[in-house]
């Protein structure tokens, strides 16, 4: 592990900072970020995490990252007993092997970054044949100004295994750059869900990434909530490299103020018999920007492949803007693969009938926002990431509505 | 405020961009009153519901419109309907993700009625209309038939005791049993709560169910002739040309120069704005 930072570190020389005449960071901030200004974290910070309890109480595992530390760790007797493993990679005997097993040459500069500098990667690890009931939790924080934080998190679905995995992203309010990575493993008809649950402060940048491996005949569903953070990038690729594989991928996201939300996606279908779909929907106001570029890719032995790729956009202000690019890259015949993107304003004939039956324009337009959402928020894997997402979007709306008084006013 | 129940239009002259559609309409409807307004395609009928209600895109220029008292021009559509004004539309709008019991339990809210009561209310009007208890759960309008969606106007228009309605075209995409059924349901509320009707229509087929007590002829924006219901007995035995003269023949075919104006597949006169 030692080597594989210290040869990292040694490497970054070599690694090109992101350009944004690159097609995967085209529409980005990513020459606004300044990365002299963030420092990696050296200490093991004592924030005293909390976790929603709402969240921890039927939890398999919950475990607390700050700054990219493992602060605390517990996991339930049953899960233990079940053989599940949780915890730093470093104190597992074949933890190591995990490493890196998804993301074997890191994407990009943020990659290497994290590889370099990640204090210690969490590492969960479900056995074959293990359906855990309750989610694993991860709460990953940002306490420290000026921080630089690197959270890595492994996760492994053995062959039948089931797991959902729901990781929370907040900060203080303070003004640090966070790289999660995530890389996951799914065995053989295994089931692993994954829901992120983006509420950083509105001073954070966060470049993430994740990648998913899904087996024979198993599903990888990953869930995304995007709400907080200055610029939020999340960078997913989706790998169905057995027969008959699944992968599900589906978000919201809303941005306010000055924020920028970005996502890319792959969805990489590299066996026969795959499936993928995925659904963005978002909402840009004030003069927020959002993009989403997303790439389904058929490989030549991936046939009677099915992809799915739909990306909805509303967009709320004049000033707010979003960008949606769906491509398609197919190697192979005898496939069904379609992408739909939209960018429009609240639909005024919708807004009109529901006017028309006494309701108020703004009250008439979160109608619309919360039924435009109300598909994602029905597919969170857990009833809580449901809420917590609903919560979110409704405070957003709240205020888009008190701003859309005062204006009218 | 003049304590008087009326839904009172005079000298309205309305239209889109540069082109008139009402060239001073006045009519005068009052509580428990069915007054048909009948015309053809073009005549301005869509237009005149359109310009009641409020809808973005229409321009007054000149005339009024009160209810009971009340300046309506002067209100957002929404205060409109809460004054007491409900549009039935010709053509229902699918709204996704939004359901009934939400729409008209803001309704309520906004209106300062206890949006407690709006499930009851739903569940009582549903089954006068009847109305599946299922659809109450469905997203407004999406994927139902014609007949569903003018059950589901004539449903809304129960829950908010809207005090007059405007039913556009209410009788087209309508089976002879939706169509009796919501007429009734009307007929009703006219006669238990005194509601104020105005029935904009092309057909006198409507006027079978939907018993008006005042049968009005609107050609080029404005009324040309007024009568009893024989009047709509003359229209289907004589049409409008025989009703109207000379006048009718300059009805325009369809209004030129208007945004969409021809190309619909349904109904090549339809309101342009529709």
């Amino acid at each position: 592990m030692c080597d594989r930072r210290a040869s990292a570190a040694a490497g970054l020389a070599d690694v090109a900072h992101p350009d944004v005449g690159e097609e995967v960071w085209r529409y980005s901030r990513i020459d606004e970020l300044d990365l002299d200004r963030f420092s990696p974290s050296t200490v093991r910070p004592d924030a005293g995490t909390g976790i929603d309890a709402a969240l921890a109480e039927s939890a398999a595992a919950t475990i607390i990252l700050c700054d990219g530390w493992i602060e605390a760790v517990h996991v339930s007797d049953a899960a233990v007993e079940a053989g599940v493993s949780i915890g730093s990679v470093a104190d597992m005997g074949d933890g190591v092997d995990l490493h890196g097993s998804v993301l074997e040459v890191p994407v990009d500069l943020f990659g290497h970054l994290n590889r370099a500098f990640c204090p210690g990667p969490l590492a969960v690890v479900v056995p074959d044949g293990v359906r855990l009931d309750g989610p694993v939790v991860v709460v990953s924080h940002v306490a420290t100004e000026g921080v630089a934080a690197f959270p890595r998190l492994l996760v492994h679905c053995g062959d039948d295994a089931q797991v959902l995995v729901v990781e929370v992203q907040t900060s203080d309010d303070v003004e640090a750059l966070v790289v999660p990575v995530l890389e996951a493993t799914v065995g053989r008809a295994g089931r692993l869900r994954l829901a992120v649950l983006q509420e950083l402060g509105p001073r954070v940048w966060q470049l993430a990434h994740q990648e998913v491996h899904v087996g024979q005949g198993a599903s990888g569903e990953l869930f995304h909530a995007g709400l907080g953070g200055y610029y939020a990038r999340t960078r997913t690729d989706c790998r169905l490299v057995g027969r008959g594989a699944e992968g599900r991928i589906t978000a919201a996201y809303f941005g306010d103020g000055e924020q920028g939300l970005d996502y890319r996606t792959f969805q990489e279908h590299a066996a026969p018999d795959t499936v993928s779909e995925l659904l963005f929907k978002g909402a840009v106001d004030d003069s927020s920007r959002s993009v989403y570029t997303g790439l389904i890719r058929v490989l030549p032995e991936a046939v009677r492949t099915r992809a799915n790729q739909t990306n909805r956009n509303i967009k709320l202000s004049p000033d707010a803007w979003a960008e949606s690019v769906p491509n398609l890259e197919i190697e192979t015949d005898d496939v069904m693969c379609s992408h739909a993107s939209t960018v429009s304003p609240v639909d005024a004939d919708q807004r009109f009938y529901l006017e028309s039956r006494g309701v108020p324009t703004v009250v008439a337009e979160r109608l619309l926002l919360e039924g435009f959402f109300a598909e994602v928020v029905a597919a969170a894997p857990h009833p809580q990431v449901a809420s917590r997402l609903r919560r979110g979007l409704l405070a957003k709306l709240d205020r888009h509505a008190t701003v859309g008084e005062r204006g009218a006013a | 405020m003049t304590g008087e129940h009326v839904l009172r239009i005079e000298g309205l002259w309305a239209g889109v961009a540069d082109t008139e559609i009402l060239r001073g309409i006045d009519l005068e409807i009052r509580p428990g009153e069915v007054h048909a307004v009948m015309g053809r395609n073009g005549s301005g009928k869509s237009t005149l519901s359109h310009v009641l209600m409020g809808r973005p895109g229409y321009e007054v220029t000149a005339g009024s419109v009160t209810l009971d008292g009340v300046d309506l021009l002067g209100l957002a559509p929404w205060e409109r309907a809460q004054a007491g004004l409900f549009l039935c539309l010709q053509h229902p709008t699918e709204v996704p993700g939004v359901s009934l019991e939400a729409l008209l339990t803001e309704a309520a809210r906004a209106g300062g009625r206890d949006p407690d009561t709006v499930r009851e209310a739903l569940v009582a009007e549903a089954e006068r209309l009847g109305i599946d208890e299922r659809l109450l759960e469905r997203p407004l309008n999406v994927d139902l038939s014609g007949g569903e969606k003018k059950r589901n106007e004539a449903l809304q228009l129960g829950v908010t005791g809207a005090r007059y309605a405007v039913l556009d075209e209410i009788d087209s995409g309508l089976d002879v049993d939706a169509l009796a059924t919501v007429s009734r349901r009307i007929q009703e509320a006219t006669d238990e709560d005194g509601l104020g009707v105005l029935a904009i229509t092309h057909f006198s087929r409507l006027l079978e169910v939907l018993e008006p007590d005042r049968v009005h002829v609107l050609s080029q924006g404005s009324i040309r002739v007024s009568g009893g219901p024989e009047l709509a007995e003359q229209l289907e035995t004589e049409g409008y040309v025989g009703v109207l003269g000379d006048a009718a023949a300059d009805e325009p075919e369809t209004l030129v120069g208007l945004p969409h104006a021809a190309g619909f597949g349904e109904d090549p006169f339809a309101d342009p704005l529709a």
